[in-house]
């Protein structure tokens, strides 16, 4: 059992928590491996994958991690600002209460949301990613897929290079590294940082050659091109020469060191051809672990050995 | 009708006043303060172990009539005045249509008179449609009753613009209410950047955004000599800058909100509570301790509310989407008694100071002092009278008040207006 009822923010689960739901992860992922990819244990339970920010490969793992434990998972897609001048989250949230759902996994492009449907609903919630904040199971399997690689979390050190303040992936993934004992790194010009990046317990650096022979994860995020306030850096050229990973770039890393991902990958942005496709990237491990991860975390919040379900 | 208040504790700094006596009303007007008076017919209202002062001022409410009626009308909005013990509202102009021409300031004046339970005094807009773009009739306006002028809400955000605001205003020896955000570098931010902007994923509105839009308009007063009012000072960058301005002697005054005085960003928290939402943002504590400071000492006059009334509807949204803003006339009083009269951070004469005298003469209204022939606007205070905020205890048309839930101590139980009852017993008074 986890302890808490919901998957919110990396806030909501212990150092035990996390180890349990990797631990159960490794388990799932041997069933994804054989020929018939299904367990009966979540049978007769309803999972709702509510999303109102449009993402294809974060919706279809959730839905075939819930599928593969025989969950009713039924997709909901829409826009949030449709629910401006509709239909209130309150109201899709009771809305979807009363249909008696199990767990509901939102994407939502404002921070918070979960919490709002916590409050209208019965469900368990698991939090997709919600706007700038956090996006837990994206940390979890990207533990997962590290712990896989490298044998240990502890004393990790994993830079993350990029747009820090907007990305939740950040936002989960550095609170998630120091709960394991790893030390998070934040890498890009002060342009793309959040305000106090200390509080959430990350060092900062702004030259990524700097900090590159330290690292034993390189963690590279998705570089957002559509932004109306105002690009935080000149061209991409410039960012890409400044915090793009390269063949260069990959000779100076320590011999077992990797890099990940969350994708979905800008070539010739942050990463180039020749790193995207190499043995030391781990983009596909990430995916992969993806849908065990989430069975995990389905599977522990809705009651685990004790709902008579068993792995 | 005579009317004699008896027994209070009479309060008023203006004339020296800190003692127990009786005030006699008589149309409208004080007659006599003193000890021991009698009146041979009419009201007795006895206020032995209440404090008397002159009627609260609140010059920084949004009443939202015209246009945003199920937010808040003049008739509800005054109606929260009174039950907060105010006898006198300054209405901001971001209504709908803004409040940019004679004519409706007119609107406000009429209708405040025919369903205000307190004064209302209009305060007009800067720019036509609080646009930024050209300047509104703001001598029409004087005419018909505007007392101040401001694009509350937006800000002048064009420094030029500001600039003939200003010379422009400064004709009719008005005053010019700074809104105090750069909106280039606020971007759109609902928390403080920092620690909470930081941990909750939500855009960053930082200090210096209000730090450069209060450091600019004090040079445009040096430059133009208008008057300037600076609204919901938030920062102590900003009370620097005031202080450093009033040490120069510049004609600038500014208000701090009970809301920035009494919470602070880390009030808010992963529950995302958008009644904590507002412009400019709850800030750091060193921030709050620095304006309780300030106002202690002067260097911020007056409080002022920003009653921002919002619809339940709106409020509930995510918290990126609701407006911003917090209900504030009900609550400022028992909020000033509780944190700063109570634990010894003002006295009582320091809270008519900050409450009822500077407001007036940060815009220039009417002195209301405790003196026979002065106008009766009083204000009655129950110092231990016990508040629990909730839902149902505002006479405001919203409930969005960040102070939900909250048990305070004192609170006005009678209000006149120019010798009428506004609240009488802690009952709001029907016209």
């Amino acid at each position: 059992m986890l302890s808490n009822r919901h998957i919110m923010t990396m806030d909501d689960l212990s150092t035990e928590d996390i180890s349990l739901i990797l631990d159960t992860a490794e388990s799932f992922k041997e069933v994804n491996e054989r020929r018939i990819k299904k367990l009966p244990t979540l049978r007769g339970r309803t999972v709702i994958n509510l999303f109102l920010e449009p993402s294809t490969r974060t919706r279809t793992s959730f839905e075939i991690a819930a599928k593969r434990l025989s969950a009713d998972a039924i997709n909901m897609t829409g826009s949030a600002s449709a629910t401006v001048k509709g239909e209130s989250l309150r109201d899709t949230a009771k809305t979807l209460s009363a249909m008696a759902c199990d767990l509901i996994v939102v994407r939502h492009k404002y921070a918070g949301a979960p919490q709002v449907l916590a409050e209208c609903m019965d469900a368990h919630v698991i939090n997709g990613g919600d706007g700038k904040h956090q996006h837990p199971t994206q940390a979890l399997l990207d533990l997962f897929t590290m712990r896989a690689h490298t044998g240990r979390l502890e004393g990790l050190k994993v830079g993350i290079v990029g747009d820090i303040s907007h990305s939740r992936v950040a936002g989960s993934l550095v609170p998630a590294l120091v709960k394991v004992g790893a030390s998070p790194v934040v890498i890009g010009p002060p342009t793309l940082m959040p305000a106090r990046p200390d509080v959430l317990g990350a060092e900062v650096s702004h030259t990524l050659d700097d900090v590159l022979p330290e690292l034993d994860v390189v963690y590279l995020l998705r570089v957002q091109m559509e932004r109306s306030e105002g690009m935080p850096f000149p061209s991409v050229r410039e960012y890409a020469s400044l915090y793009g990973m390269n063949a260069t770039r990959l000779e100076r890393m320590k011999p077992d060191a990797i890099v990940m991902h969350p994708g979905p990958m800008n070539r010739g942005v942050e990463i180039s051809s020749a790193v995207a496709d190499s043995e030391r990237t781990v983009v596909l491990d990430q995916v992969n672990a993806g849908v065990a991860v989430r069975m995990a975390a389905m599977y522990l919040l809705l009651g685990g050995a004790d709902s008579g379900a068993a792995a | 009708m005579a009317l004699l208040l008896k027994g209070g504790r009479i309060v008023d700094p203006q004339t020296g006043l800190d003692a127990v006596g009786d005030i006699v009303v008589r149309d409208g007007r004080i007659v006599e303060v003193g000890q021991d008076l009698e009146i041979a017919k009419g009201q007795v209202i006895e206020c032995a172990e209440k404090i008397v002062v002159p009627g609260l001022v609140d010059i920084h409410t949004h009443l939202r009539e015209p246009g945003f009626e199920y937010k808040e009308t003049i008739e509800s909005g005054t109606r929260a005045a009174a039950h907060g013990g105010f006898t006198t509202v300054c209405a901001m102009p971001n209504t709908s249509p803004v409040t940019d021409s004679g004519s409706k300031v007119r609107f406000i004046v009429e209708r405040a008179a025919e369903r205000g339970v307190v004064r209302v005094h209009p305060i007009g807009s800067c720019t036509a449609g609080q646009k930024g773009e050209a300047l509104a009739e703001i001598g029409d306006m004087v005419r018909e009753g505007a007392v101040a002028f401001s694009d509350d809400g937006r800000g002048v955000q064009d420094a030029g613009m500001m600039r003939r605001v200003m010379d422009y205003a400064k004709t009719f020896g008005t005053t010019v209410i700074s809104h105090c955000e750069d909106e280039s570098l606020a971007a759109g931010g609902v928390v403080n950047e920092g620690v909470v902007s930081t941990r909750l994923g939500l855009a960053g509105w930082p200090a210096a955004a209000e730090e450069t839009a209060v450091a600019r308009d004090i040079r445009l007063c040096e430059l133009t000599g208008c008057r300037l009012h600076l609204a919901h000072l938030s920062t102590a960058g900003s009370v620097a800058l005031v202080r450093d301005a009033k040490e120069r002697g510049l004609p600038v005054t500014a208000e701090v909100t009970p809301h920035h005085l009494f919470l602070t960003e880390d009030d808010i928290d992963p529950a995302y509570d958008t009644n904590l939402k507002m412009n400019p943002p709850l800030r750091t504590a060193a921030d709050r301790e620095a304006l309780v400071a300030a106002l202690v000492d002067g260097t911020v006059d007056c409080i002022a509310t920003d009653h921002a009334p919002h619809a339940a509807h709106e409020k509930e949204l995510e918290f990126e989407l609701a407006p911003y803003g917090t209900t504030g006339l009900e609550t400022a009083l028992s909020l000033v008694v509780t944190n700063l009269v109570g634990p010894g951070l003002l006295d009582w004469t320091g809270m008519v100071r900050v409450m009822a005298v500077a407001p007036r003469a940060a815009l220039g209204l009417p002195e209301v002092r405790f003196e026979p022939g002065a106008v009766a606007d009083i204000t009655v205070i129950d110092p231990e009278a016990r508040v629990e905020v909730t839902r149902g205890w505002f006479e405001s048309a919203s409930a969005n008040s960040a102070f939900l839930g909250m048990r305070l101590l004192g609170k006005a139980t009678d209000v006149l207006v120019e010798g009428r009852f506004a609240l009488r017993g802690g009952k709001v008074a029907d016209r």
